[in-house]
């Protein structure tokens, strides 16, 4: 086979650095592409031989972007290997203190990552396009409000979880550490700040994105749309639930394919090795690995805000199912199969997650004094599983009777998403790329925009100022040599220079 | 951002095997990150730039003022980058634990490549992988080559594969010890080379929880004890590392009822955390006779190497013996060594 070899390198980190490599055919059309991810660190393997209880926090460095996921499934996992089910009030801390995280969280993708391709459009000049010219285009106000959203979340997360990054407090049958009445005040406070935060943030998308039909156009375009299942954590009342709840999965047509418990996961949900990526494909094991392909005949599944939403009936409080009812009545209908629509399901989770902080907040038993239970039964096995962000999180531990891990199994937010990204890399790269021409500024941005909305980990670093995604892509020709090079400096300027 | 400012120092933030924590913790410094901004010129960080390791290597060596580097060397690449980036900076900061002692993954040294890959690949509970397959440097698919990083068997820190200047303990490093870390940088202000910038302290001297005198008949694990919010943990029985631990923190976990873990490192002074852990458990232990003294150790620790050397390990006296060079191993192309920098 003739034709050139693309490769897109860095685009940061899932664990550590992403590659994306794009093969064209001798008449220069796409045959294929791959996102490959480079690292592996083996958490499975050293974590055996530690006491279970260090979990909580040997996990949490996993990731130090969402430390609070880890930190959460692990902590579940524990009360279920120990039989130490926590007290309400335990449970009603961790899920103030997670859906904390998830309001802090989507609001740095939303507005750093995410959104500058919405607010100021994909075709806006690209030295607009980034969160700077985010803040030209709404003002400073908003901006301010966005800054306000994020300082009030780490903070809480640091006066409940005990630290901002790696929180140590969440064990086994509860948590180290309950809250004052003084401190819930507060949580209360700026939970309902967070509030009409989550609600200015969704008049912002249907004002900006929804006003305008070229954006409506992009969003159900095929290039960036795939037919596949959706997971998602469900209350007894199918509503998503980011802490707790049954595991349901929906297949292409909306119809239910699986709901479960977390810890029989394994009977639903295998992994599949390429010898090309450290990192593994999960897929629907009664559906079967048939590759790359979406369809209701491939079990590739997404597991993402718009998963969560496709996957459950509706949302548990009444600002979120508004909003809810409207996305879908926006987009036909359930499911919504448009990747760009997770910039709008994530903003609905993350009005869903201010409404339940505030709900938690003003529980009576939060600031109740039984926050946790001493195990005292014989360790054994535990699943603890939470929705991160960037999708389902399941830990997996098995240990000896003094509670000395013996095995563990990790199953990680965005690796759930990990095949349907590289479909959706490859699409956006077929629509772009032909008979060998490159579209430079739209290969760029479109390429990024197809795994930008995913929030995959390896993104988590391009959160920040001046939140763009640096790329750049090398053209080479079979023998290796660059032909052809773009990039894009961080002010958005792209360069291309012919070698 | 290199743009007007030939006044301004270089400098570099590079992540290697980490978990993105450290760039979390440099951003939440706020507002000063502009003054960062007025007094470098950001040349490379990946996180946030689109600057790429070939444009390092065109620059004149020690060309970047300072590298603030995270992370621990687990990969070929990961090797590259610390090499590459030694040669071209004047002063190379181990920057959090995972650089400068391994940190977490640095407990990877208790096992291997071949063992990680079983786990992982071969003999996962929920892969189906029947022909064992796992990631290798090189792939042929559809006739294209693909390439990936070699996975070192042994996890090594920034100062097992170059010289460093300073190390800034911490997992992550307090926001505001970054801080004052930078303005002594940028004033000149630094400690000899090869040192810890941070306090000559302990968490127990940062801890408001009360001490008495320390006697244990038995250690308990976490979860078998609600300890008393006010008093030391230690004295209740719980392993809380804050005797050896470096202060920096401000004792944060004591303050939510949680024993210290030793995330910033040694205290000044001491070489290996383990020992130095050991030496304060040792004397806190009330008994004279050495078959009761086993049954405390036995019951209360039941992994002593995770537990003492919990961040450390990769760095410890425990290392393993041999560290041969994985470059010359896996014939890795290096880049060429300025004098008297590499190891």
């Amino acid at each position: 086979m003739a034709g050139k070899h693309v490769t897109i390198d860095p685009i940061t980190r899932l664990e550590g650095h992403g590659k994306i490599d794009i093969f064209l055919d001798d008449h220069g059309d796409v045959v294929d592409a791959f996102l490959q991810i480079p690292e592996l660190r083996g958490f499975e393997r050293f974590c055996v031989g530690r006491p279970a209880e260090d979990m909580p926090n040997l996990t949490s460095r996993i990731c130090g972007v969402c430390p609070e996921a880890h930190h959460m499934a692990s902590a579940k996992a524990l009360d279920a290997l120990f039989h130490a089910d926590p007290p309400p009030t335990a449970r009603k801390l961790r899920e103030l203190f997670y859906c904390i995280f998830f309001a802090t969280d989507h609001t740095t993708h939303f507005y750093a990552l995410g959104g500058p391709d919405f607010v100021m459009g994909p075709d806006a000049p690209k030295e607009e396009r980034n969160i700077l010219g985010v803040i030209r285009k709404v003002g400073m106000d908003i901006a301010g409000k966005v800054l306000k959203m994020r300082a009030d979340g780490h903070g809480l997360i640091k006066m409940i979880g005990g630290r901002a990054v790696h929180p140590n407090w969440a064990l086994p049958g509860g948590v180290s550490r309950g809250i004052t009445e003084e401190q819930r005040q507060e949580i209360e406070r700026l939970g309902r700040d967070a509030v009409e935060f989550g609600r200015f943030s969704l008049q912002l998308f249907q004002q900006i994105v929804l006003g305008n039909k070229e954006y409506v156009k992009l969003i159900t375009s095929d290039a960036f749309t795939h037919r596949t299942y959706n997971m998602g954590t469900v209350d007894a009342a199918n509503r998503v639930n980011f802490y707790d709840g049954m595991i349901r999965i929906t297949g292409p047509d909306g119809r239910e394919h699986a709901r479960y418990h977390p810890r029989e996961y394994r009977e639903y949900i295998a992994e599949h090795v390429e010898p090309w990526s450290y990192l593994k494909f999960p897929f629907l094991k009664k559906v079967g690995w048939r590759g790359f392909v979406d369809g209701e005949d491939s079990g590739l599944y997404k597991a993402t805000p718009l998963s969560r939403l496709n996957a459950a009936d509706g949302m548990a409080t009444p600002l979120a199912q508004k909003e809810y009812d409207r996305m879908y009545e926006a987009l036909g209908g359930k499911p919504v199969h448009h990747t760009l629509a997770t910039h709008w399901a994530r903003l609905i989770e993350l009005l869903y997650a201010a409404e339940r902080w505030v709900e938690l907040a003003t529980d009576p038993e939060i600031t109740g004094k039984d926050y946790r239970v001493l195990p005292t039964q014989t360790p054994d096995e535990g699943v603890g599983s939470v929705e991160a962000p960037r999708g389902t999180l399941t830990h997996h531990y098995w240990t000896d009777e003094r509670g000395i891990l013996t095995r563990v199994n990790l199953i990680v937010g965005t690796t759930n998403n990990y095949a349907p990204i590289n479909l959706s890399v490859k699409s956006a790269a077929q629509a772009l790329i032909r008979k060998g021409t490159v579209v430079t500024e739209g290969l760029l941005n479109k390429v990024e925009m197809a795994f930008r909305a995913y929030d995959p980990c390896f993104g988590c670093a391009t959160h920040y100022l001046p939140g763009r995604m640096p790329l750049t892509i090398v053209i080479r020709s079979q023998d290796g040599r660059a032909i052809r090079r773009i990039r894009r400096d961080a002010d958005g300027t792209a360069l291309e220079t012919f070698q | 951002m290199s743009e007007g400012g030939k006044d301004k120092g270089k400098l570099a933030i590079y992540w290697a095997a980490s978990c993105g924590g450290c760039e979390i913790s440099i951003l939440a410094i706020n507002e000063k990150i502009l003054d960062v901004a007025g007094a470098f010129d950001i040349v490379f960080c990946p996180c946030i730039m689109d600057t790429k390791a070939r444009d390092i290597e065109k620059m004149p060596d020690q060309a970047i003022d300072v590298c603030l580097f995270n992370g621990s060397i687990r990969t070929s690449e990961q090797e590259y980058m610390a090499r590459l980036l030694r040669r071209k900076s004047k002063v190379l900061v181990a920057f959090g634990s995972c650089a400068g002692e391994g940190c977490i993954p640095g407990l990877a040294n208790l096992t291997n490549r071949e063992e990680i890959f079983d786990a992982c690949y071969r003999e996962n509970p929920s892969t189906e992988n029947p022909d064992r397959a796992v990631p290798v440097p090189d792939t042929r698919v559809n006739g294209f080559h693909l390439t990936l990083p070699v996975f070192y068997d042994t996890v090594r820190t920034l100062g097992q594969t170059v010289e460093v200047d300073y190390y800034l303990p911490g997992c992550p490093p307090e926001a505001p010890r970054i801080w004052e870390a930078l303005v002594a940088i940028l004033e000149g202000k630094l400690p000899p080379r090869g040192s810890v910038i941070g306090a000559q302290t302990t968490v127990c001297d940062e801890c408001p929880r009360t001490r008495e005198e320390k006697k244990i008949k038995a250690f308990k694990r976490t979860w078998e004890v609600i300890p008393d919010e006010g008093k030391c943990l230690l004295e209740q029985g719980l392993l809380c590392c804050g005797p050896a631990t470096r202060a920096g923190c401000g004792a944060l976990c004591p303050q939510v009822n949680s024993p210290c873990i030793g995330c910033y490192g040694p205290n000044a002074g001491v070489e290996d955390f383990g020992c130095r852990m050991m030496t304060a458990l040792a004397s806190v232990i009330d008994s004279k006779d050495p078959d009761e003294i086993e049954r405390i150790i036995q019951q209360g620790i039941p992994d002593p190497v995770g537990t003492f050397y919990r961040f450390s390990l990769a760095r410890s006296l425990l290392r393993r013996a041999a560290l041969i060079p994985d470059a010359q191993r896996h014939e890795l192309p290096l880049p060429k060594a300025s004098e008297g920098r590499s190891t």
